[in-house]
């Protein structure tokens, strides 16, 4: 694999992303729609939480909740962001085989497929946290916030995300029903068992390792921790690591999971190339 | 003659034949109307059932939200109501789902695949082709949503005490021919658009979700909103339902239980016949516009 061809997969299949993503109508309707639904998510938790506190946004737990629901949302965005590429190529525009027949490197190709949700997202998210410190009273104020540890986890989590969109994307290739639930089930159930709106000590005990297995559990610990210090570390869940502990497991996690990821993509590629699945088309 | 012949003969006789007999007739008017809803209402009801995979995908995805939303309101110490009204709520959202991806945005799929051609050219109503599509959807749904309330009233404790089982039928009866009525009218609309139309049915989903209160009494919103929300029958629908199958339920009702289902009985009506005159309507400009056959992808 040359540098120059990854890059220019990598660099192309982003553009491509970003003008399948949005060319399908004018930028103010894009923008409505990229950002009304993650808000809407938000807003139902708000209602929720406001219904139970009497509208005390002043707990620990609200800025757990909202923080936490507004950064998931690259869960979903990046993780089915790359997967999704391969639903859409394959069966929607029928392309996947010129792809594969192309000299590009096809991973990087679809790594950068999922860089216009990621732009998505991030508008998404920033908004989010936004309309939460204006009207919400989320507790975050620029001087305080931890910048390094912030910037770092943010981009540590972004990879490790897109490595699990691979994955993903891996296990798309093969299948030929069903492909496109399998990143909705994934952030779904990620959803619950990360601890994003609720502390892993909601769950039952014999279902939280399960949450202490999975590196978005401390992704998003740290990125709440970075930006609201001792609030986020109110709940017991982690209230014994220190940041440095929990960016340490967060990277073995990472690492451990990227490598996974990488190799049940180049398995799952074998596989959907030997059993002739890359132009496999089912309209299912 | 040889064998080959007579064999063909043999064979177009048989086609003769039954052409002449049960095939030949043609079916005309209401006869033809129900038949057209049958035979569209049949894949969605069987088909679907043969495909038992979808059910788990069915069941599962909702499931997954209302344990998340279950799980939120156990951090805040919620009264139990509202673990109930979560797992109601999250057994309804199979319908809007139904009623986006399968009602409104069927007929921009049966464009993309070609089939929309077929349906018009077709001896028969449009209108019995929309019917099929949603009395089939509906009752396939209703499964899925009986697994998810089963599930998620096992799962979390759910107790249920209904005080008139004639008004919840009627609230449920009226909640959904409304909704698919809806859906009617929405798939005519849909027909006019080209790869809008994914994008359009995905952000009815998680705003529908807060504005008709699937996750928590609409009665906490502003009442503008929620009177503005009651065009979705589903919102009346379920606040109607909670009221009548939690003890407490009338505590958190919007508008007295009567009242709902006058208006749900109402927006049935109009969102039927709307269907009809919209889907004329949006026939003749697809047609006229050379979009039948248009794939935009």
């Amino acid at each position: 694999m040359q540098t120059s061809t990854s890059w220019r997969s990598f660099r192309m299949a982003a553009w491509l992303g970003w003008l399948i993503e949005s060319n399908w109508t004018d930028p103010f309707l894009f923008a409505i729609y990229s950002i009304v639904k993650p808000l809407s998510g938000a807003a139902i938790l708000v209602i929720m939480y406001g219904i139970i506190s009497g509208g005390n946004f002043n707990t620990p737990l609200f800025p757990y909740i909202y923080l936490g629901n507004a950064f998931y949302i690259y869960v979903g965005a990046v993780m089915t962001g790359v997967s999704w590429a391969v639903v859409d190529d394959r069966e929607h525009y029928k392309t996947l085989k010129y792809m594969y027949i192309a000299p590009i490197y096809i991973p990087v190709y679809l790594l950068g497929r999922g860089v216009a949700r990621f732009i998505t997202g991030s508008i998404a998210v920033f908004i989010t946290i936004v309309a939460g410190v204006l009207f919400l009273k989320v507790p975050l104020k620029l001087a305080e916030i931890n910048w390094g540890l912030f910037l770092v986890t943010l981009i540590l989590g972004v990879v490790m995300l897109a490595l699990l969109g691979l994955l993903l994307a891996g296990v798309t290739l093969t299948v030929a029903r069903h492909e496109g639930f399998i990143g909705e089930a994934t952030a779904g159930a990620l959803y619950i068992f990360s601890g994003a709106v609720f502390p892993l000590d909601v769950l039952p005990e014999w279902l939280r390792p399960i949450g202490y297995f999975m590196p978005t559990t401390y992704w998003l610990e740290l990125l709440r921790r970075s930006l609201v210090g001792n609030v986020a570390q109110a709940f017991p869940t982690l209230s014994n690591f220190t940041n440095m502990e929990i960016l340490g497991i967060m990277l073995g996690l990472s690492i451990f999971f990227g490598v996974i990821s990488v190799q049940v993509f180049r398995y799952c590629d074998a596989i959907a190339r030997e059993r002739g699945l890359i132009d496999h088309t089912t309209n299912y | 003659m040889n064998p080959r012949n007579a064999k063909f003969i043999s064979r177009e006789g048989e086609i003769n034949l039954a052409v002449q007999s049960k095939y030949s007739r043609k079916d005309i008017g209401w006869r033809l109307f129900l038949k057209t809803i049958i035979a569209r209402a049949y894949p969605r009801l069987i088909g679907q059932q043969r495909e038992v995979s979808w059910l788990v995908f069915d069941v599962v995805m909702p499931m997954l939200g209302v344990i998340a939303y279950v799980l939120v309101y156990r951090a805040l110490n919620a009264p139990e109501e509202y673990i109930g009204f979560v797992v109601m709520g999250g057994a309804m959202t199979a319908f809007w789902m139904n009623v986006l991806w399968s009602m409104s945005s069927q007929l921009y799929w049966e464009k993309e695949q070609g089939n929309l051609a077929l349906y018009i050219m077709a001896p028969n109503s449009m209108m019995a082709i929309l019917l099929g599509m949603a009395l089939g959807g509906m009752l396939a749904t209703a499964m899925r949503a009986v697994a998810v309330t089963l599930l998620g009233s096992f799962m979390f404790g759910v107790t249920y005490e209904v005080t008139s089982y004639l008004q919840l039928l009627s609230v449920f009866m009226l909640a959904m021919v409304a909704l698919y009525g809806l859906g009617m009218m929405m798939a005519s609309a849909f027909l006019l658009f080209g790869r809008e139309a994914w994008h359009m049915a995905n952000l009815a989903q998680d705003p529908l979700f807060l504005a008709s209160g699937f996750y928590f009494p609409i009665k906490t919103l502003p009442f503008c909103v929620a009177a503005g929300a009651s065009i979705i029958p589903l919102t009346l629908g379920m606040d109607a339902m909670r009221q009548l199958v939690f003890p407490s339920g009338f505590k958190f009702g919007f508008l007295n239980v009567q009242l709902e289902i006058l208006l749900l009985a109402i927006l049935s009506v109009v969102f039927v016949a709307t269907a009809k005159v919209l889907l004329a309507y949006v026939e003749k400009i697809a047609v006229r516009e050379g979009r039948i056959t248009e794939s935009r992808r």
